[in-house]
């Protein structure tokens, strides 16, 4: 059953990021972004990591995605009109980049899973509640959870820096 | 029936991908900007996927750091977004080359 | 007591800071007062000290004083550090004594000259760095002096660098330098790759006993009078000196006569020991010594300025100095070298005063008749002729004749060296008297045309005072021969090395000789002075007799030997031509085209790459994902 939910998540995921990437209108791009990040959501909690998928839901497709809504509406951003010459040399050569790309990936992917799959699986121990997760956190990665609080407290002060309209 | 680990990562590989295809064909920067975001969750998937199958929890510990990243990525990001298209009326990325030779 | 010691070197230099940066607020005579009182500072610690050192008993004559590491890099650690012992006790007072009464009479000779704060700057700095050099507890502090006292006379044979050929004449003395620096720079780098030291005296401990080749210390030691020859122009760097007379006149009086010049007689004897572990480059040393002053001897009979007779005069008497340090009388060297600062910067001094009532006119020719015009000129100026020439009594005769002295005591039997030294005194009087005679006496040719008038007394105080000198200045070191004690020679010689002198003859007998060796070359000196009487007192038309009967001879002296024009033909030709070749041809074709060609190549180069950066972020990206899916084909492969 767990299976089963997971592919079709993952499916609806790929959809939706398919989706934000190819659509025109760049509103309609952020909800399939915010639809794509609640299945990836989904997919955490199958995968038994619930803390990282609530995350996932209140930080991402939340405060992120309204952050990124926000911002299209601000600019009053017009869907792309398709242009003469956009398919010029350096589209070619991006998409032939990605094609190799998604070559290799997933070459070496196949590659790592047979080794992977000759090792011993891990014992599926619960270890994606808060309690295992904040253990973690709160003991082994003080200092970086700290480090990362000012990350953003800079972030802050350099994002209304920046955006104010006169410095 | 257990989902095996490489068809988690081959999602990933897939998701990344699109990511990847959106950061270099797509010409609204804000759309560029939800591609990158695209890219982080596929590495954050791969994380979590680790993170299951090896019983660790170092992975969602990962995972959550990057996530704070994120956001103040976004934040900044977005504000220079903001500042690039108050000075010249434009996202589309492909006309803003002040860093030509 | 030692603690005193780095006020000597302190003083100058602050004298130097004093007058280089702060000039222009002083007036000239605060310029001039800070310059000599800086020196006089000097003068008086030194004076202080070398009471404190003749107290002390003759084997613990020394201070040092390290005042703080200048170069330490791995082992090797170059000190700022001072030496003061009976032979750097004597020059430093000597270039403080001489030094401060030159000071005092630029006062005057300089006055109302527009640089006067540039040139009492550079005096400093000259006395400053030939302090150091005196001073120096190891070479390199010493090199630092050499080359300082050489950067100073370039700049004050070109202080007038207006005209253009005194600008050059202070580059052709510097650059003549340069080659004997050379041989000085690389006997250091001997002499520590084999003591790994540089301190004067731990290499002068450690060489008697160290276990070399012969060939060694003969090299080191070549190296070094190489360095000395260029310094104190002897042959073959001697052509600087005549030329470096186109600084003012006290600037000649103090560094090409007094003191610089004499840098090389106070390196051999402050390395005598070196020097006489190696016999080869001690004859050496007395054979070009004696050469050069006869050579020059020669050349200053048929000059005509003044100033040149009188600079030629200087090259024949360090080429005296020299001799005596080649035969190993060290202490005759530095006897002479100091009575011979005394006179001879007094000769200068006169000549820059007559110089200077003739309004800037050199020529000997010229003159003539001052002697009622300028009478304190004219006999300070008799004294310091006299002492030059060796008159018995005045100081040139005592230190002259313990050099011939140490030349004919050196070998068995007859000794050739100090026959052309005899010739070498005769000549020397009659030059001199020449000069005396014609500058002084005779028709006054200049009349109408000059208002000849005695100078101040800032100028004449000096002449006085070193008239004085020279007169009693030879009084320290009166031999035995004469029922002296000779003080001035035991007072050095801790210090020096004993060179073998062989002398197998009783004490009594050798006295009676040398009293009969005084006899001879007193004898010659007179005869010279009675010959430049006849020719240019009593009959003045002999003279150009003289002259074209002598033809060849005549011209070849007064043209200096052509010298500069062989050295021209010589070196400075084909050294240009190569030269020119090596510029239009190697540097312009092959270096320049190497260097434009890398210039291009690169242009060419970043013209394909610049083409990457269009400043389409999205080029950048596919830019990054390329090296990531080399990474990628890395690890699939690796």
């Amino acid at each position: 059953m767990t299976a089963i939910l997971f592919y079709i998540f993952a499916t609806f995921l790929l959809a939706a990021s398919l989706f934000v990437v190819l659509n025109r209108n760049p509103i309609y791009s952020v909800v399939a972004l915010v639809f794509a990040f609640m299945n990836l959501a989904a997919m955490y909690f199958l995968l038994e990591a619930y803390f990282i998928g609530i995350l996932q839901v209140l930080v991402y497709a939340g405060a992120i995605m309204v952050l990124f809504l926000f911002v299209v509406m601000l600019l009053n951003v017009q869907p792309d009109q398709p242009r003469p010459g956009l398919i010029h040399f350096d589209r070619w050569w991006y998409g032939l980049m990605g094609l190799i790309f998604v070559g290799l990936f997933l070459v070496l992917i196949g590659e790592g899973a047979r080794l992977l799959l000759t090792s011993p699986a891990g014992e599926a121990v619960q270890i994606g509640g808060v309690d295992s997760v904040g253990e973690a956190l709160f003991t082994h990665f003080l200092l970086p959870f700290e480090i990362a609080s000012l990350l953003l407290t800079v972030a802050l002060v350099g994002t209304v820096f920046l955006a104010k309209r006169r410095v | 029936m257990v989902v095996p680990l490489y068809h988690v990562l081959a999602f990933a590989g897939l998701l990344f991908t699109i990511g990847v295809l959106g950061v270099l064909f797509r010409r609204s920067a804000i759309i560029v900007f939800m591609s990158v975001e695209i890219m982080l969750n596929a590495v954050n998937l791969a994380f979590i996927a680790f993170s299951r199958y090896h019983g660790d929890v170092n992975g969602q510990v990962f995972v959550f750091f990057i996530m704070t990243l994120a956001a103040a990525e976004v934040a900044v990001g977005l504000a220079i977004i903001i500042s690039l298209y108050r000075n010249l009326r434009t996202s589309d990325i492909s006309e803003i080359r002040l860093m030509k030779h | 007591m030692a603690d005193t010691l780095y006020l000597i070197t302190l003083f100058p230099l602050l004298g130097f800071l004093i007058n280089g940066l702060l000039g222009r607020w002083l007036s000239e005579k605060q310029s001039g007062l800070v310059a000599s009182g800086a020196i006089l500072g000097s003068f008086l610690v030194s004076a202080q000290l070398l009471l404190a050192l003749i107290a002390l008993p003759e084997g613990e004559r020394l201070f040092t004083q390290n005042l703080f590491a200048w170069i330490p890099v791995g082992e090797l650690s170059i000190p700022i550090g001072y030496r003061f012992d009976p032979l750097s006790a004597v020059m430093t007072l000597v270039v403080s004594g001489v030094g401060l009464l030159i000071h005092i009479y630029s006062i005057g000779y300089m006055h109302a000259d527009p640089g006067i704060r540039r040139y009492f700057a550079f005096l400093n700095l000259f006395t400053f760095m030939m302090l150091s050099l005196v001073l120096a507890d190891n070479l390199v502090l010493m090199f630092l002096g050499w080359e300082g006292v050489g950067l100073c006379s370039y700049l004050l044979i070109g202080f007038w660098f207006e005209d253009e050929a005194k600008a050059r004449a202070g580059m052709k003395a510097f650059i003549v330098n340069r080659i004997g620096d050379a041989g000085f720079i690389i006997a250091m780098i001997l002499l520590y790759d084999q003591f790994g030291t540089l301190s004067i005296s731990k290499i002068a401990a450690a060489a008697p006993g160290a276990q070399l080749a012969q060939g060694f210390f003969t090299a080191v030691t070549l190296l070094m009078f190489l360095g000395a020859t260029g310094k104190s122009a002897q042959i073959p760097l001697y052509v600087w000196l005549p030329d470096a007379m186109a600084g003012p006149t006290p600037v000649s009086a103090l560094i090409h006569a007094a003191t610089m010049v004499t840098a090389g007689v106070y390196l051999i004897a402050r390395n005598s020991v070196l020097f006489s572990l190696a016999p080869a480059t001690m004859s050496i040393v007395a054979f070009i010594g004696i050469l050069t002053a006869l050579y020059a001897a020669t050349i200053a009979i048929t000059q005509n300025d003044i100033k040149k007779v009188l600079a030629y005069s200087t090259i024949s008497q360090l080429g005296y100095m020299f001799t005596a340090v080649g035969v190993g009388a060290f202490s005759a060297g530095i006897f002479h070298l100091m009575t011979h600062a005394f006179f001879k910067g007094l000769l200068f001094l006169g000549a820059g005063s007559v110089i200077h009532s003739m309004n800037g006119e050199q020529d000997m020719g010229r003159m003539g008749g001052l002697k009622n015009h300028m009478p304190t000129t004219h006999w300070t100026m008799l004294i310091g002729v006299l002492a030059i020439a060796g008159i018995p009594g005045l100081s040139g005769f005592f230190s002259k004749d313990e050099i011939l002295w140490g030349a004919f005591s050196q070998h068995e039997g007859f000794s050739w060296i100090w026959l052309l030294g005899v010739v070498t005194a005769g000549l020397t009087a009659f030059y001199m008297f020449r000069l005396f005679f014609r500058t002084f006496y005779g028709d006054p040719v200049w009349e109408g045309t000059q208002k000849p008038h005695e100078s101040p007394s800032v100028m004449t105080l000096p002449l006085v005072l070193l008239a004085f000198l020279s007169i009693f200045g030879g009084y320290v070191g009166i031999p035995a021969a004469l029922g002296g004690s000779n003080p001035f020679h035991h007072f050095l010689e801790p210090v020096l090395a004993s060179y073998p002198v062989h002398s197998t003859a009783a004490p009594h007998t050798t006295y009676r000789l040398e009293l009969l060796l005084m006899l001879v070359s007193t004898l010659v000196v007179a005869g010279g002075i009675y010959y430049a009487y006849r020719v240019y007192i009593q009959q003045p038309s002999l003279a150009e007799d003289l002259a074209k009967r002598l033809g060849l001879l005549y011209r070849l002296s007064f043209n200096k030997y052509f010298v500069d024009e062989i050295y021209d033909r010589l070196i400075i030709k084909p050294f240009r031509m190569l030269a020119t070749v090596t510029w239009e041809w190697f540097d312009v074709q092959i270096v320049d085209g190497a260097v434009n060609g890398s210039g291009h190549a690169v242009a060419r180069m970043s013209g394909i790459v610049r083409k990457i950066q269009n400043g389409l972020i999205q080029h950048y990206a596919s830019i990054i994902l390329l090296g990531v899916i080399f990474i990628l084909i890395y690890i699939y492969f690796d």
